[in-house]
C-alpha cells in the first residue's frame, strides 16, 4: 500500500529525514517510535503533503501511484490521513458541517453521490457512541474550546467518519490521560481491517499496550535504525533512547 | 512563511458577475452641477415647491463643504462637474404592472436574479426595482396596501403622501448633515419610501433593488422608512452596477424612524462593481445611513455585507432616544484586490436603559485596505446605557490591512462600554488541515472566510444569507493560488 524509499527532506536549511525506508502493507499496523527531534512528525506531514518541507531525495508510492506528486487535498481524497498532535482551531464553523463538507468532498473527487442527511446522521451516531463523545461538540466549531483530550477524540472521530485507507497518527497519545487513552486506542482498533494501514507515531510505549502493533520502527537523526516486532516497544521502555543514539550515531557515521 | 505568501498571493483576482450593460435609450442631462441642474431635477420629477426650496438650500449649504478628509481611504480628487446627476431609462412615465416595463428592463433585472415578475417572485418579498435614476416597477404594492403599508418610488411618495414626505425628510439626516448628505439631498433622484402604521407587522420582507447603468453617471437615492408605534419591518437592500474603467459616484442616503415599541430590521448587500484586478474603475460608495429610535422600546438593527464598491465610506447609525431602546449594528467587510472600506457605526446614547450592540467583521484580501470607524457615545441623561462592541479583523495574504478606530465617550457614570478586538489571519496551518481533510484550497478559504463572518450571517434574512456566502465566495474567488 505504502512504499517509501530513500526519502529525504528538509526545512529550509536543515535536513531532517535523511533516507528513510519503509513498506505498508494493507491490514498492518507499523509504530513508529523515537526520540524528540528524530524525525517522526516531520515523517507524517510529509506523507500529508504539508508544503513546509522540501523533498531531496527519494521516493513515495502509496496504492501504485507518485505520493509525493499529489496535492494535499487529493492525497485526502485518495484515503491518506493525518490526526494531528496539534489540532487546528477553525472558528464558526460547527463539527458537523465540516465533516460533512469533508466527506462530500472526498466523495465528489471519487465521483461518488455525496452523502444523504439520514445516512450521515445515522454514521455520526454510531462513531460519537464508539468515541463515547457527546452529540453536542458536533454543534460547537472545530476544535475551538476543545480540551486536549477533547481535540484527539475530534481527530479520531474524523477518521472514523472519513474511512481512510492509511491513517497517520501523530503523537495522538500526548496529553491523554489513561482513560482517554483507552476510548483513543478503542476507536482506532475498531478501525484495523485487512484493507486498511495505519501508522502510530508515538514518543512512549504505553499507547501500544492499547493499539498492539505488527511493527515497531525507531527513528533516530532522520533514518530508520531499528525494526521488529512488538517487542522492540518494551525493549525501548527497558533501556530507553539512549542506547539508540549511540547506535544511530554509529549508523550515521557508517 | 514564504509557502504562505505563495498560497496567498493570488488573492487578488475576482469575476465580477454582474458587470453586463444594459443597452437602452435613456432620458439624461448634460454632465455638470450647478442651481440650474438643480432646478431641472426638481422640475423632471415634477415636484412642489417645498422639495426644490429644500434641494436648493442643500445645495447651496453643500457650495460650503468640503470634501471630508479624516477617513482612511485615498482616492484621487473627485470632479463633480463631470457627473451626470439625472438618468432616467425612457419609458412610459406611469407604471401600473408589470406588463408596462421595458422588457430590456425586465431582462436585466432577470440577469441579475432579481425576477420581478410577481409569478416568479420570491416567496413573500415585495421589490422597488431602481435603475439609475428613477424607480422602475415596485412589486406587491396591492397586498401590502391592503395591510397599510406603503412601499413606493420616493418620486411617487412625494406626490401621494406629501404631508409624510416632508415631515420627515431630513429629519434623522439633516440636509446640511455632511458634505456627501448634502449633495445628495441637492440632487437625489428617486430611492425608496416606506411608510408602517400604528401596530402593522409588515406581512413580508419589502426590498429595494438599486442597479447603476449609465455612464459616467451619479447614483443618489434616498430612502426613508417610518415605523408607527407598534409596527415591524424588514427591509433589505441589494446593489450592482456594470464593469467600467472610470470611477462612478454613490451617495446615498437612508433615514429610519422607530416610533414606541416599533422595530426595523435594514439589511444590506452591497455588491457594487469594486474595480478590476488592478483597481482601475469601481464605484465610489459615499453613503449616510442613520435610524432614529424616536420612542421607547424601539428597536433598529442594521445588518450590512458590503463586498462591492472601490471605496466603501458608510457609518449606519442609530440615535437611540427613546427610553430603552436597542440599537444594533452587524457588519461583514470585504476588501480584495484595491478596495478599500472606511465603514463603522454610531451608537448615541440619550434615553435611560438604551442598549446597544456592534458586531463588525473586517476581511481583507489582496492590497485591500479595512478599516473600523465606530463611535459610542453614552449622553448625559442616558441612565443604564449599556454598549458591546466586537471588532474583529481576518487578513488574507500579507499586502492588506486591517485598522481599527473606536472613538467612545461617556458622559454618564451609570453607562457600561465594551469594546473587544481581534486581528487575524487566515493561517496556512488552517488551510493545510482542511485540506488533509479532502477540502481544495479554494473550499478551505471560504469556510474559515465564512466560519469568521457566522455571527453576522446569523441575522441576516434567510435569503440575504445565502445570497451573502455565495457573494463573498465569489469575491474571494481565486484569491489563493
Amino acid at each position: 500500500m505504502l512504499e517509501i524509499k530513500n526519502l529525504h527532506a528538509r526545512s529550509e536549511d536543515t535536513e531532517i529525514l535523511k533516507g528513510i525506508n519503509l513498506t505498508v502493507n494493507a491490514g498492518e499496523v507499523h509504530a513508529i517510535m523515537g526520540p524528540n527531534g528524530s524525525g517522526k512528525s516531520t515523517l507524517a506531514h510529509v506523507l500529508a503533503g504539508r508544503e513546509d518541507y522540501e523533498i531531496t531525495e527519494g521516493e513515495v508510492t502509496y496504492e501504485g501511484k507518485d505520493l509525493l506528486d499529489m496535492e494535499i487535498e487529493e492525497r485526502a481524497a485518495e484515503g491518506v490521513f493525518l490526526a494531528y498532535q496539534y489540532p487546528v482551531e477553525i472558528s464558526g464553523v460547527s463539527n458537523k458541517y465540516f465533516l460533512k463538507a469533508a466527506i462530500n468532498s472526498i466523495r465528489k473527487h471519487n465521483d461518488q453521490p455525496l452523502i444523504s442527511r439520514g445516512d450521515f446522521v445515522a454514521m455520526l451516531k454510531e462513531k460519537l457512541a464508539l468515541l463515547g463523545m457527546d452529540k453536542s461538540m458536533m454543534d460547537r466549531s472545530v476544535n475551538e474550546g476543545f480540551s486536549g483530550g477533547e481535540k484527539k477524540r475530534n481527530e479520531i472521530l474524523q477518521m472514523a467518519m472519513l474511512e481512510p485507507k492509511l491513517a497517520i497518527l501523530d503523537e495522538t497519545d500526548s496529553g491523554l490521560d489513561i482513560d482517554a487513552l483507552k476510548i483513543v486506542s478503542q476507536g482506532v482498533n475498531a478501525l484495523r481491517s485487512p484493507e486498511r494501514g495505519i501508522i502510530v507515531v508515538t514518543h512512549y510505549q504505553r499507547l501500544l499496550e492499547y493499539i498492539v502493533p505488527d511493527k515497531v520502527h525507531v527513528l533516530a537523526g532522520g533514518k530508520i535504525v531499528r525494526s521488529g516486532d512488538k517487542s522492540l516497544a518494551l525493549e525501548l521502555e527497558d533501556k530507553g533512547y539512549s542506547f539508540l543514539s549511540e547506535g544511530a550515531e554509529a549508523i550515521a557515521a557508517n | 512563511m514564504s509557502s504562505e505568501n505563495a498560497l496567498l498571493e493570488e488573492y487578488a483576482q475576482r469575476e465580477y458577475e454582474h458587470g453586463f450593460i444594459t443597452d437602452i435609450e435613456a432620458d439624461s442631462i448634460p454632465a455638470g452641477l450647478s442651481e440650474e441642474v438643480v432646478r431641472l431635477i426638481s422640475q423632471k420629477k415634477n415636484e412642489p415647491e417645498w422639495l426644490l426650496e429644500w434641494r436648493l438650500k442643500a445645495y447651496r449649504h453643500w457650495l460650503t463643504l468640503e470634501e471630508p478628509k479624516w477617513h482612511n481611504v485615498k482616492y484621487p480628487p473627485i470632479d463633480y462637474q463631470a457627473s451626470v446627476y439625472y438618468s432616467a431609462p425612457v419609458q412610459k412615465p406611469k407604471l401600473n404592472s408589470l406588463d408596462e416595463v421595458d422588457p430590456v428592463l425586465l431582462e436585466t433585472y432577470e440577469k441579475l436574479g432579481i425576477p420581478l415578475e410577481e409569478q416568479k417572485m420570491l416567496a413573500n418579498v415585495a421589490v422597488d426595482a431602481v435603475f439609475d435614476s428613477v424607480s422602475i416597477v415596485t412589486t406587491f404594492r396591492e397586498t401590502l396596501e391592503k395591510h397599510g403599508v406603503i412601499f413606493c418610488p420616493f418620486s411617487e411618495a412625494v406626490h401621494r403622501f406629501p404631508e409624510l414626505v416632508q415631515k420627515y425628510l431630513g429629519s434623522v439626516v439633516p440636509y446640511s448633515d455632511n458634505f456627501f448628505a448634502s449633495l445628495n439631498s441637492a440632487v437625489f433622484s428617486d430611492g425608496s419610501f416606506c411608510y408602517i402604521p400604528k401596530g402593522v407587522r409588515c406581512p413580508m420582507e419589502l426590498s429595494t433593488y438599486f442597479r447603476i447603468n449609465a455612464q459616467n453617471t451619479g447614483q443618489f437615492e434616498r430612502t426613508l422608512i417610518v415605523a408607527e408605534e407598534g409596527s415591524y419591518v424588514s427591509y433589505l437592500e441589494g446593489c450592482t452596477a456594470p464593469k467600467r474603467d472610470e470611477n462612478q459616484l454613490h451617495a446615498a442616503v437612508v433615514e429610519l424612524v422607530a416610533m414606541e415599541d416599533a422595530q426595523i430590521k435594514y439589511s444590506t448587500v452591497q455588491n457594487w462593481y469594486p474595480g478590476d484586478s488592478e483597481g482601475k474603475g469601481g464605484i465610489y460608495n459615499f453613503v449616510t445611513k442613520r435610524g432614529a429610535c424616536r420612542g421607547d422600546n424601539s428597536q433598529i438593527s442594521w445588518t450590512q455585507v458590503e463586498t462591492g464598491s472601490a471605496i466603501t465610506w458608510k457609518y449606519p447609525s442609530v440615535i437611540l432616544q427613546g427610553d430603552n431602546s436597542v440599537g444594533e449594528f452587524y457588519s461583514v467587510a470585504v476588501t480584495a484586490n484595491h478596495q478599500q472600506a472606511d465603514t463603522g457605526t454610531k451608537m448615541i446614547h440619550i434615553g435611560k436603559n438604551t442598549k446597544s450592540t456592534i458586531i463588525s467583521k473586517g476581511i481583507s484580501a489582496g492590497v485591500g485596505q479595512n478599516s473600523y470607524r465606530g463611535e459610542v457615545k453614552i449622553m448625559k441623561g442616558a441612565t443604564n446605557a449599556r454598549n458591546f462592541s466586537q471588532c474583529d479583523s481576518l487578513l488574507i495574504g500579507d499586502k492588506c490591512g486591517a485598522h481599527t478606530f473606536p472613538y467612545i465617550e461617556v458622559r454618564n457614570t451609570t453607562g457600561k462600554v465594551e469594546h473587544e478586538a481581534s486581528t487575524s489571519k487566515v493561517g496556512e496551518d488552517q488551510i493545510y488541515y482542511l485540506r488533509q481533510r479532502g477540502l481544495p484550497t479554494e473550499d478551505a478559504v471560504n469556510m474559515i472566510v465564512n466560519g469568521f463572518c457566522k455571527e453576522v450571517y446569523d441575522v441576516l434574512p434567510m435569503e440575504f444569507a445565502v445570497e451573502a456566502r455565495k457573494l463573498l465566495n465569489v469575491s474571494l474567488e481565486g484569491s489563493v493560488g
